[in-house]
């Protein structure tokens, strides 16, 4: 019994930097409507810089004030962000917003790599706290209480704040109708800023003080920002009792998960997380998101199958591109093999995602599941490549069929969250279950058959692969069923004024997206003879969203472009520097702010200036189209 | 003796909110080719009412009947099979797409080929299409991106969508909110038209007075969630109660004035 009871505590100690963290980031959203991605980063700043000071001066002041001095420095570190990258993408899609603050978080990745070194840092002891509690012959170590009590009191202050002070009346006010407070001559741009140092103070505050507790490391923004956004969408986008109630849920979850599932003590989080978006959308203690303005930077220009020349322009790029084996090397062949498999999979998600409207921010679990068929096939059946490679893409397209029935209930960020939580479900399978998957070693061994084992035959088949399914989803984009994916993305009310099932409609493109990602994955698996969790990880799913973005969401096929830039580019500097999410995370964060469009669509931009076709404005009373910027 | 069934039957229909009575006991009837408007002042329970027709609230009580068949309680989508357009307060077209795709959806939806994933859609049923954008006028506005078009000719397209799948009935939630007089008039005159041309029974409701003594066959008044009128024009302009709840002001200060005038 006692037992029990410690493990309860012990939960609850690890609430509160979840509490800290999910609060911070809930009253974020409330206001800006931002989903910070970045705010991991800022509870791993906080933790690393509260080292160094609680390192560097001694004593109870040194430590509980260098506690409270990181959280300072790294809100002010916050205000900077807010006021040289958010305020340019308060206005843009939330997908922007989104990438934009999941590219900072690269960046500072690489950054505290770069500053404190890639080691573990165990922190201090808590002077005061160093002992721990007996009770009944189990030990509770007294910070941990120092920790339960700390939740509750944070949540009195936060509940005083907004209850008795301006600011928090104001704070209220932008939280339901930011338009409103605006118009009440309420300077936006302050308030903006100084909600997001105050949510930032906590996320860091939350890093800082769990460095009694934990170990300080590189990696451990993705783990918190992966629970929080499960704290908050349990609790609710912008309420602070729901992230209160969420965090001791989930750490409860946690702790009593792991007693009675060892093997999967992270699915039971999600499931549950996954249970309340069904049930309750919004969260236990959200309220339903009035209908937001609406969001996708939708073009003007409509979308029209190539023409002839056009078609035999892209004829050609495909047939130098079948002649690359001539000239190049295997090396290049085996580059360029694995652009193709980038080309299926950033072609599927764009699919979904600007075609169907549906920001999948885990599509890497539907490709890494078709690597596993394929895995599976190959060496628990033996079955022959061919018969792998039809049949392994089938189990993306059953995760597909699954997952998508329950994600396509839910859209915007919801959407994104939920479709997330669903790849760390696949992954956490993948990692757990050692006995079928082989766990973090993968599933290795498994080699082409003869007729595609030469770098220049697979690259051929890559590509043929690549290239069908690029026309197939360009066919399904201007068949029936494409226009009446796109009629729900523009309008789910009209769609269903005209007759259209809007949640079936999604659920079929969610399939075929599932499983032509899957395909990408199959072949990704003959690739690199091997599978391994990674290959469904949270850093694929946001390598598709980056490929797919910086070809241009408004696009067509800008992704096929997308994919090539990125990949390429990717490979190149993974070779040439250490620091190659930095580059990259600053790479995400350029798009975001100088190049939503993506590259096609500025090339559909510059072209149309030249022709100078538009028509005479007549009518441009027209209600003017938010622009992705 | 069978009497054919009304195009469309409302019997009993009731709703709350809580405490509150939006819709209690309203019942009426329309036929075909007949226009009727649906009046009240604000908050007297239009909206509701029209929600409940269209599928997207459920009455408590009551039933609304589509040529004898039950539409209670069924979803927009099954609504519109049945054989109901409907046009929104709040034009509600596919952005992105041009004015002939706009309708073209509709008539793939309608022709039941959501699902074909090989067929071309540039080229389902042009014809049709055009024929249908002609009738509204938009015959020119073809190949325009629906998001710049004016509002006046997005309620215009709306229209043609309404009619793609050849409805019997057509419900317009304030047709005419938006737009500027001349707008309004032709927009009503030409459904008015189509309606009598094509036999389709329309259900409107109306802010704008002119549009709704100039346009209705008959009109049926709602206040406090009740049905407190029913009749043509003249007969619900002259209806006392009508006047007391819903122009008894507008009378007050015209007569205040005429007695100023005169005195």
């Amino acid at each position: 019994m006692a037992f029990y009871v410690v493990q309860f505590l012990t939960g609850l100690a690890s609430a509160a930097s979840l509490f800290l963290v999910a609060s911070g980031l809930s009253i974020i959203f409330g206001v800006t409507r931002i989903v910070n991605f970045a705010h991991g980063a800022f509870y791993m700043i906080g933790a690393y810089i509260a080292f160094t000071l609680t390192e560097r001066f001694s004593g109870a002041f040194g430590f509980w004030g260098g506690v409270v001095v990181a959280a300072l420095a790294v809100a002010l570190i916050g205000v900077l962000v807010e006021m040289v990258l958010l305020r340019r993408i308060y206005h843009a899609p939330e997908l922007f917003q989104l990438l934009g603050t999941f590219g900072l978080t690269l960046m500072v990745e690489d950054l505290v790599v770069l500053i404190w070194g890639p080691d573990d840092l165990v922190g201090r002891r808590a002077p005061g706290f160093k002992g721990a509690v007996d009770f009944f012959g189990q030990n509770i170590p007294s910070y941990d209480l120092f920790l339960i009590v700390l939740g509750p009191v944070v949540l009195g202050i936060l509940w005083l704040l907004f209850q008795r002070t301006r600011w928090g009346v104001l704070v209220r006010a932008a939280t339901q109708d930011r338009d409103m407070v605006a118009a009440l001559g309420v300077n936006q741009k302050w308030l903006f800023t100084s909600v997001f140092a105050v949510g930032v103070f906590l996320a860091a505050l939350g890093g800082a003080l769990q460095i009694p507790r934990d170990a300080v490391h590189h990696a451990m923004d993705l783990r918190i920002i992966v629970e929080v956004f499960v704290v908050v969408v349990i609790g609710g986008l912008g309420s602070i009792v729901g992230a209160f109630v969420a965090a001791v849920l989930v750490s409860e979850l946690n702790a009593f998960g792991i007693l009675i599932f060892p093997k999967i003590s992270i699915i039971l989080v999600f499931l549950v997380m996954a249970v309340v978006l069904i049930v309750r959308p919004w969260g236990l203690f959200g309220k339903p998101e009035a209908a937001a303005r609406k969001t996708p930077g939708l073009t003007v220009n409509p979308w029209r199958p190539l023409t002839s020349n056009e078609r035999l322009a892209a004829l050609a790029a495909l047939v130098v591109a079948a002649m690359l084996p001539l000239f190049a090397g295997n090396y290049a062949l085996t580059v360029g093999s694995e652009i193709a498999i980038f080309v299926i999979f950033a072609v599927s998600l764009h699919f979904l995602m600007s075609v169907g409207g549906l920001a999948s921010f885990g599509h890497a679990a539907y490709f890494g599941l078709g690597a596993y068929g394929v895995a599976f096939l190959a060496k628990m059946a033996g079955l022959p490549m061919i018969v792998c490679l039809l049949l392994g893409p089938l189990l993306g397209c059953m995760g597909a069929a699954v997952f998508g029935f329950f994600a396509v209930q839910l859209s915007g960020v919801y959407f994104a969250m939920l479709t997330l939580a669903f790849a760390q479900i696949v992954w956490s399978i993948a990692f757990q279950w050692v006995g079928v998957t082989g766990g973090d070693n993968g599933i290795l061994g498994i080699w082409p058959e003869k007729w595609a084992a030469s770098p220049s035959h697979f690259y051929w088949l890559a590509l043929g692969v690549a290239a069908l399914v690029t026309i197939a989803l360009r066919i399904a984009v201007f068949s029936p069923f494409g226009y009446a994916l796109r009629a729900t993305r523009d309008s789910v009310l009209r769609s269903e004024a005209v007759g259209i099932n809007a949640k079936r409609i999604q659920w079929t493109a969610f399939v075929i997206a599932g499983t032509t990602a899957g395909i990408g994955g199959a072949l990704f698996a003959y690739l690199k003879g091997s599978v391994f969790p990674d290959n469904l990880g949270i850093s694929l799913s946001v390598d598709a969203l980056v490929m797919v973005l910086l070809g241009g969401v408004e696009t067509v096929s800008g992704a096929v472009i997308g994919a090539i830039v990125y990949k390429a580019l990717n490979i190149w500097l993974v070779s040439q520097t250490d620091l190659s999410k930095l580059v990259l995370g600053g790479f995400i964060v350029l798009i975001v702010v100088v190049f939503p469009k993506g590259i096609v669509g500025m090339l559909e931009i510059l072209a149309q200036r030249r022709r100078k076709s538009s028509p005479p404005g007549s009518s441009l009373l027209a209600k003017p189209i938010e622009s992705a910027e | 003796m069978s009497v054919a069934p009304p195009l469309l039957a409302v019997e009993g229909l009731t709703k709350s909110y809580g405490g509150i009575h939006a819709v209690r006991g309203v019942s009426f009837s329309l036929r075909s080719g007949e226009i009727l408007a649906l009046i009240g002042p604000n908050g007297a329970g239009k909206s509701t009412c029209f929600d409940m027709l269209n599928g997207q609230n459920k009455p408590d009580t009551g039933h609304v009947r589509l040529l004898g068949e039950e539409t209670t309680a069924k979803k927009p989508r099954d609504i519109w099979r049945m054989g109901v357009g409907r046009t929104f307060q709040i034009t509600a077209t596919f952005a992105t797409m041009t004015v002939r795709e706009n309708v073209q959806v509709a008539l793939i939806s309608h022709g039941r080929k959501l699902f074909n994933l090989f067929g071309s859609a540039p080229n389902f049923d042009r014809g049709e299409a055009g024929r249908l954008l002609e009738l509204v006028g938009m015959g020119g506005y073809a190949e325009r991106p629906c998001g710049e078009l004016a509002y006046g000719d997005l309620k215009r397209l709306e229209l043609a969508v309404a009619l793609a799948n050849q409805p019997k009935l057509l419900l317009m939630d304030e047709p005419t909110a938006g737009m500027a007089p001349r707008e309004r008039v032709e927009l009503m005159r030409l459904t008015a038209q189509i309606a009598r041309e094509k036999s389709i029974g329309v259900l409107f409701t109306e802010h704008d007075m002119d549009v709704v003594f100039e346009h209705a066959d008959r009109i049926i008044v709602l206040n406090r969630g009740t049905l407190i009128a029913e009749g043509s024009p003249a007969e619900v302009r002259s209806n006392p109660q009508v006047q007391a709840v819903y122009l008894g002001e507008g009378l007050l200060y015209e007569a205040e004035h005429r007695e100023g005038a005169s005195a």
